[in-house]
């Protein structure tokens, strides 16, 4: 079974304290990681691809509790999360497939059984692709007010042999959110959708 | 604070291996950027001195956040840059003087010491524009192994009226360097050069 081996980390808080609205009393803070690794089917056509995904579960925990720390510690402050995988040009996109069940599982694991599924992306590209990873809210998929984006990407990354996979997580709602639907403080959290 | 920041955003990228060789302990770069209201967009103003106030404020809050999100030590600091991108309601000048006159001084602070020059670019530019940050040894110019670079790219900044200023921090040089020149051990750090 193949190890995972990490090139580089790449990670990014942002800190939004109004978009042209009133200033926030508290600023929305939004973080991503990003990791490049070694992706171990590489340039040629695999079949059975599954056992990478379980040595991709440590990776995608140390991420998660990254994220937590980033944004203060408190894993009762994440509010909005997502994933998405970037795969370099010596693979294919169903790699990038192989990060749904450890990045999922690994943030609901930290953030103590998150409800709502994790929204994600994922595609092939080159050095210095972006990705859009999109976001909604850990217990309701249905809160508009959490539905966002975080981008990500790294100059140098993922090379044709490498993969990129990232986690992102925020503290809540966009900074001026007022396009209405179903609010935070109007869900159940049972389902995971509304 | 006479900055009007829209948002903040500090990135920490780590490379754990290069070209197939481990990087022990990992080579870490941090650039922290402020997204600020251009206080001249729009029309002439022959005074810079708000901005000038801007860049001495900014110095020392991006070098904290570049320290802060590495966990070093201030004085565990190696190398430094710092960059700035005017929107298009702006003018060149107005990078350089939140660069250029009263940057400088808290940034060190920040870092302890700092006796290099501090090095810089500047362009216009907007939204999802890459700014590359120079960097050099904070206490010795020639010191080879730390001249580098850092990329700084908001998909949502600098808008028309907006400025971003980038500090970036490391706690070390390029992942593998043999090309000789001063090293960092070697480095007196009295004239700012050697």
């Amino acid at each position: 079974m193949p190890d995972v081996s990490i090139r580089k980390i790449v990670t990014a808080l942002d800190e939004i304290h109004h978009e042209g609205g009133p200033p926030a009393a508290q600023p929305l803070l939004r973080a991503s990681i990003l990791t490049v690794i070694a992706n171990p089917y590489a340039g040629r056509y695999v079949e059975d691809i599954q056992p990478f995904m379980e040595n991709l579960r440590p990776l995608g925990l140390m991420m998660a509790k990254r994220l937590v720390d980033m944004l203060g510690g408190d894993a009762k402050r994440v509010e909005g999360y997502g994933k998405g995988a970037i795969v370099g040009t010596g693979g294919e996109n169903e790699h990038g497939a192989l990060w749904h069940a450890p990045g999922g599982y690994a943030m609901r694991e930290v953030l103590g059984g998150a409800k709502a599924i994790v929204p994600s992306t994922k595609k092939v590209g080159g050095p210095g692709t972006r990705l859009d990873v999109p976001v909604t809210h850990i217990n309701a998929s249905y809160v508009r007010s959490h539905f966002d984006a975080i981008e990500v990407g790294t100059p140098d990354g993922p090379r044709s042999n490498e993969m990129a996979v990232a986690l992102v997580m925020t503290t809540g709602a966009r900074i001026h959110n007022r396009a209405g639907g179903l609010a935070a403080d109007a869900i159940t959290g049972e389902d995971g959708l509304k | 604070m006479t900055a009007k920041i829209r948002k903040l955003t500090v990135w920490v990228e780590e490379t754990l291996q290069e070209m197939g060789q481990e990087i022990s302990p990992p080579t870490r770069k941090a650039v922290a950027a402020a997204v600020i209201e251009n206080p001249f967009a729009g029309h002439y103003e022959n005074d810079l001195s708000e901005l000038m106030e801007i860049g001495a404020e900014l110095g020392g809050l991006l070098g904290r956040k570049c320290v802060a999100a590495l966990g070093i030590e201030p004085n565990a600091a190696e190398s430094y840059g710092k960059a700035a991108m005017v929107g298009e309601n702006g003018e060149l000048e107005h990078a350089a003087a939140i660069l250029h006159p009263r940057l400088g001084a808290p940034l060190r602070e920040a870092v302890e010491k700092g006796a290099a020059l501090v090095p810089s670019s500047k362009k216009m530019g907007g939204p999802g524009q890459v700014l590359d940050v120079p960097l050099g040894h904070k206490d010795a110019a020639y010191v080879r192994s730390h001249f580098d670079g850092v990329e700084v790219r908001l998909c949502d900044a600098p808008r028309a009226d907006e400025i971003l200023v980038a500090v970036a921090v490391t706690d070390s040089g390029r992942p593998l360097p043999r090309v000789g020149g001063l090293r960092h051990d070697e480095a007196q750090g009295s004239d700012g050069l050697r």
